[in-house]
């Protein structure tokens, strides 16, 4: 077995644990904290890819910022397993039947990928910042600028939100 | 009258206002440039520490720290127990106790009457130095020297072997 | 992986660490000095001579503190903030290039632990990850000032981030590259005569405005004063380390200290040219290269140490900022500034290029 291959099963044990912990604690927090586990191994999997830069950006952004925002609103609002409403019958069932549809998409997604071509990585520079900028600002400039408005829109809908607000209370 | 809010007793006055401030004023980076002009030149200043074991502060000639009851040139103790400084003290911190003196104690005690016990309540007394004035034997002084700390308030109860003057300190006694 | 390779690397590791936790440790001594230079005291100056063993002092008062655990149902938690805190930043210590190369048994040593091409963005995304060691400390200390003083630091630190990255953005746009050791070689002795105008070499006198921002963003970052409201005594007791005590108490003060010191590594290699010195090629060429390196590292602890001093320098001089202020200065002026930098140093670039 090879260095990498070893790599590869802990880091995906680690995810794939760390991912039902997510759903199976109790405790909210607990919760984020193993999604950020798993957000580690996932970052650890494109450092194996020799995508360097996806991996720490991926780090910066979702386990820096996302999942702290994610830990403030747990704390402020105080979430305990004794102030927490149970949930009725219909939205437990409702809810299995959307995870279920769910993954039966993402299995069938991934049924198909065994026809795509795994990029080769031995190519090191593959991932590196020089590549990915000139790959994103040329052949996926269209998308990449979408994503921008995507963005722009998201927070301009915040903001608005956040006037409403305000305007109701004053 | 001159208007009286524009007196200024320390000469330092300044109005207050709440005018826009300027666009430098704004930038505050000036502003801090200055206040590290300031503090970096207290870094060089000389300090006004004083090592307290080693070096002391000077006090003032009519400094009032703990008492002392003084003995005359031949070593007897002056104090005759009349209790006028007791009687004079405002916080109430000196008790005493009289004995007369007996035959072959003249050595030790220079009148017919002498204090057997003397205490001052370091906590109470105030050193105000009214006992010092009072005593007609000129038996109590209050010295240079401040009361030093204990750990318990039993400790700041003087008696006699805290408070009379050791005998080795007689040659130098000239009061 | 050949041998030498992995014995020149744990050398380099150790060194670093131990220097690393040495200036941390003096750092703590420094403080309380400068701090009463500051204020016309002299400071501690018993233990041992000048005072120099003050540090050790604390250290074992420090381990002799009694072991404190509040009432929580989350003594994992508590345990796990002061413990991430610490490794955080001790981590990023990692990429940071402390020389040039030495030539060591016929062997090119770079003074380096990793030398790898996202330095910038890992420094980053390490620190981002020390918020969660504040965050979780607080949280699970279950009490509310010290829940109050982890929300304002990690909501702080999350803030200033923002205009610590766009910041240098700049330099990254001048430098076009993220690699530390990149970033340093190119500000290479201290005049550059290649171009048309001969102009200093470090980054300083290029980006003065992403200097500042950075400056700025860096004392936010580090909870420094005027940003230190996160552990302000006057409103939060001790912040989000109030309820620690003994060396988990240790480890948050520790690591603020390792903070201070490995910011100011990261400001004096981005701006001010790192282990570059003026004349270091006529010292390369007349007195070698080992020498001119060892001079290189003396340099680049001189500019990292008078950052630590700068660092108490403006604690004693800036009052700290309201929470309001704070966040005024990070959303509306830095991040805009910053920007606005970035745009410039765009069009320069451009016309530069053209």
């Amino acid at each position: 077995m090879s260095l990498t291959l070893i790599a590869f099963l802990f880091l995906s044990l680690v995810a794939v644990f760390c991912g039902l912990m997510t759903v199976l604690s109790k405790n909210p927090i607990h919760s984020v904290i193993y999604l950020i586990g798993c957000f580690f191994a996932i970052a650890g999997h494109y450092l194996l890819l020799n995508a360097q830069f996806l991996a720490v950006v991926h780090i910066i952004v979702y386990a820096g910022a996302i999942m702290v925002l994610f830990l403030f609103t747990l704390m402020l609002m105080n979430l305990n397993k004794e102030s927490e409403k149970h949930k009725a019958a219909i939205a437990r069932i409702g809810a299995v039947i959307a995870a279920g549809a769910m993954m039966l998409v993402l299995v069938a997604v991934l049924k198909r990928a065994d026809s795509l071509a795994i990029p080769s990585t031995q190519n090191i520079a593959i991932g590196t910042i020089e590549n990915l900028g000139r790959v994103l600002l040329n052949e996926y400039l269209f998308p990449f600028e979408f994503a921008s408005v995507l963005l722009l829109s998201a927070m301009i809908g915040a903001v608005l939100l956040a006037k409403k607000d305000h305007q109701k209370a004053a | 009258m001159a208007d009286f809010k524009s007196l200024s007793l320390s000469g330092r006055k300044k109005d207050v206002s709440d005018k826009d401030m300027t666009f430098m004023e704004k930038l505050y980076l000036p502003a801090i440039a200055k206040g590290m002009g300031i503090t970096l030149r207290h870094f060089f200043k000389p300090k006004v520490t004083i090592q307290y074991p080693e070096q002391k502060r000077e006090f003032s000639p009519i400094f009032r720290g703990r008492h002392i009851l003084m003995r005359d040139e031949n070593g007897a103790e002056r104090c005759t127990a009349c209790g006028l400084c007791a009687l004079s003290c405002p916080a109430e911190a000196i008790t005493m106790t009289s004995s007369e003196r007996k035959k072959g104690e003249e050595h030790l005690y220079r009148e017919e009457k002498y204090a057997d016990t003397y205490e001052i309540n370091m906590l109470r007394c105030i050193f105000c130095g009214l006992c010092e004035e009072a005593c007609p034997k000129e038996a109590i002084f209050l010295t240079q020297d401040m009361a030093p700390a204990d750990y318990k308030r039993e400790g700041f109860i003087y008696g006699k072997e805290k408070l009379v003057m050791k005998m080795e300190d007689i040659k130098s006694n000239t009061k | 992986m050949d041998l030498g390779f992995v014995i020149e690397k744990s050398a380099i590791i150790l060194v670093i660490f131990a220097i690393t936790m040495l200036i941390a440790l003096y750092s703590t001594f420094g403080e309380r000095v400068f701090a009463s230079y500051f204020q016309d005291r002299l400071g501690p100056n018993r233990a041992g001579p000048g005072g120099l063993l003050q540090p050790l002092a604390d250290g074992v008062k420090m381990f002799t503190k009694e072991d404190f655990i509040p009432e929580t149902p989350n003594k994992f938690l508590f345990i796990f903030g002061p413990f991430l805190f610490m490794t955080t930043a001790l981590i990023t210590s990692s990429v940071i290039p402390w020389g040039d190369t030495l030539t060591l048994f016929g062997r090119e040593v770079k003074l380096q632990a990793a030398d790898i091409n996202v330095a910038i963005l890992f420094v980053f995304g390490v620190v981002s990850i020390g918020v969660y060691g504040i965050m979780l400390g607080g949280w699970a200390s279950n009490n509310k000032f010290s829940l109050l003083g982890a929300v304002r630091a990690s909501s702080q630190m999350i803030s200033y981030e923002v205009a610590m990255g766009l910041s240098i953005i700049a330099v990254l746009m001048m430098t076009g590259t993220l690699s530390l050791r990149g970033i340093v070689e190119q500000q290479h002795g201290f005049i550059d005569w290649s171009g048309n105008i001969p102009w200093f070499s470090w980054n300083v006198f290029k980006q003065p405005v992403a200097f500042i921002i950075f400056l700025v963003c860096a004392f936010a970052e580090t909870n420094r004063t005027p940003f230190d409201l996160p552990e302000c005594e006057s409103e939060l007791v001790g912040g989000y380390h109030t309820e620690y005590s003994s060396m988990k108490l240790g480890f948050y003060l520790f690591a603020e200290y390792i903070n201070m010191f490995i910011s100011s590594a990261l400001i004096s290699l981005l701006f001010f040219g790192g282990f570059n010195y003026p004349g270091m090629d006529w010292v390369a060429h007349n007195l070698g290269g080992n020498l001119a390196t060892l001079v290189g590292v003396g340099v680049m602890f001189t500019k990292t140490l008078f950052g630590i001093f700068f660092y108490m320098w403006v604690r004693w001089t800036v009052p700290r900022f309201r929470y309001d202020q704070l966040m005024n200065l990070g959303w509306k002026i830095l991040i805009p500034l910053a920007i606005l930098n970035i745009l410039i140093t765009g069009f320069v670039i451009i016309l530069n290029g053209n």
